[in-house]
């Protein structure tokens, strides 16, 4: 089972597991923050909507499309 | 990377075109955005439960030598001619192709109304593919609404999954929707579906009138039948059907016709060595996708009689996609639901009341920021064409966001084309 780190806390998920997931699985859900300061979750799932959009390992990368891997270090505030 | 056909899109069309292709020998690339083929109908995860058909799609790609299937890669720019900038998680590069079949899928329309960038809300579709990601919902309330027979299959997945769905609102009236289900029968594989997605609380001439909620969602304000109700719940999951995505047949110049990459009887685009199947030449479901995509591959390998002999099961499909797409016509109320103070782009933060005077969509676009952010005007895009009639214009590159090391990729001449 992957074990990763979500805004510095570790979090252990199922194999297949999106990040998207992770970030219900390990926090309320949340994915960023809008341009006028609102917190925004997931809404599309499916990599259009980009509301989804995180810090994995250093790089912006959309958390509906991307699988949870060990050690994978994933940040949703800035 | 060089190769004979490059296929995009690893959905039931793609999956389909890439193996009817396979037997010349060509050498076959599929790519696709998501982390694992199928598209969304076949999207696989912890909470997936994926139909036999499927999985005999995905080990038949896996098994097939000449198949090379690029998982998690997105098409990013025209980098010449018949050569395409790609990226994926690892690097940036230039696939050079012979025959392109386009088979970029649909996307959920989601419109704006009062509190939709709580979270809490998604799409219908959206609520399926996040569930079957291992998106926990158990014991969750959930109210569904938007459009089409994407909102049972969602409740289905939801309750599979331990949540309770409340509420269905479709928005199409119940004529509509019980002409629709009388003509199943002439489809039986989809009569037998519909069965097991019977729902109690389903409600057509009903649809969202707002999401409430301080940071997020709380509740959901139903129009169901003319009158105003007020449900408690954790997540609202609202879609009002799918359109095609369009976006890049349009970027390489395919003639689109009535919203849908226009294709001819072999499924060739208007530009020589392009074709095109499933959902992005219109939306119509597996069955459909399946078998253009079959049509395509073959007569993109020169096997004209292996693809004739497929057309009339493609008429057959193309029958349900017209009773489908007539009884769920979106109705006007549902294009009035935002306030002047609604966000409808989600990205830049751009309220209603901001773009609702101007005269098309790139003015529009010039004087609020509406449609520049992340997504490209794929989500508020969608929603003005659907509310204003607004036309989309041809997009540019980047068509998504990309890494500065990828877009170096494109040289002198290539971006010039670009």
């Amino acid at each position: 089972m992957p074990e990763l780190t979500l805004d510095g806390r570790p979090l252990l998920v199922a194999p297949g597991t999106t990040v998207a997931a992770a970030l219900l699985l390990g926090g309320d859900g949340t994915s960023r923050t809008s341009v006028s300061g609102q917190r925004r979750a997931p809404v599309c799932g499916m990599g259009i909507c980009q509301e989804c959009r995180v810090t994995i390992d250093g790089q912006r990368r959309l958390a509906c499309q991307t699988l949870c891997r060990d050690g994978m270090r994933v940040e949703s505030r800035p | 990377m060089k190769v004979d056909i490059l296929i995009i899109g690893a959905g039931p069309a793609g999956m389909a075109a890439a193996l009817a292709a396979a037997p010349s020998g060509a050498r076959i690339a599929v790519l696709d955005d998501n982390p694992a083929a199928g598209g969304q109908i076949w999207r696989d995860g912890p909470q997936a439960h994926l139909p036999p058909l499927a999985r005999d799609y995905r080990q038949r790609l896996e098994a097939q030598a000449n198949i090379e299937h690029l998982p998690a890669t997105r098409v990013v720019a025209l980098a010449g001619p018949k050569a395409l900038l790609v990226e994926d998680p690892e690097q940036g590069r230039v696939i050079e192709y012979d025959r392109l079949i386009l088979c970029t899928g649909a996307r959920e329309l989601l419109l704006p109304f009062p509190g939709w960038t709580l979270p809490g809300v998604t799409g219908a579709g959206g609520l399926q593919a996040l569930i079957k990601g291992g998106m926990p919902v158990a014991g969750e309330r959930i109210v569904i609404a938007g459009s089409g027979p994407l909102l049972l299959a969602s409740a289905a997945t939801a309750r599979d999954n331990g949540a309770t769905v409340l509420n269905i609102a479709e928005q199409a009236p119940w004529s509509k929707v019980a002409g629709f289900a009388a003509q199943l029968p002439r489809w039986p594989h989809k009569l037998l579906q519909s069965f097991g997605l019977f729902h109690p609380g389903y409600r057509a001439n009903s649809h969202v009138f707002e999401a409430l909620g301080e940071g997020r969602l709380e509740a959901v304000r139903l129009n169901i039948g003319g009158q105003l109700r007020e449900v408690a719940c954790e997540r609202l999951a609202c879609g009002f059907g799918l359109i095609p995505n369009l976006q890049l047949g349009q970027a390489l110049g395919c003639h689109i016709d009535n919203g849908a990459i226009a294709v001819d009887a072999w499924q060739a685009t208007s530009l020589a060595d392009h074709y095109a199947a499933g959902e992005s030449t219109g939306f119509g479901g597996s069955e459909k996708a399946l078998v253009e995509g079959a049509i395509a591959g073959h007569a993109a390998v020169g096997e004209r009689n292996a693809a004739q002999r497929l057309w009339p099961q493609r008429q057959r499909w193309h029958g349900f996609a017209t009773a489908l797409n007539a009884a769920f016509a979106l109705r006007d109320e549902v294009k009035h639901l935002a306030r002047p103070d609604t966000l409808i782009c989600r990205c830049e933060d751009v309220p209603l009341a901001a773009v609702a005077d101007h005269q098309g969509w790139s003015q529009a676009k010039m004087a609020s920021r509406c449609g520049m952010g992340a997504c490209q005007g794929r989500i508020c895009g969608g929603a003005a064409q659907a509310l204003f009639g607004w036309q989309p214009p041809v997009p540019r590159p980047p068509f998504s966001p990309a890494r500065i090391d990828t877009l170096l990729q494109l040289g002198a001449d290539a971006h010039s084309q670009a």
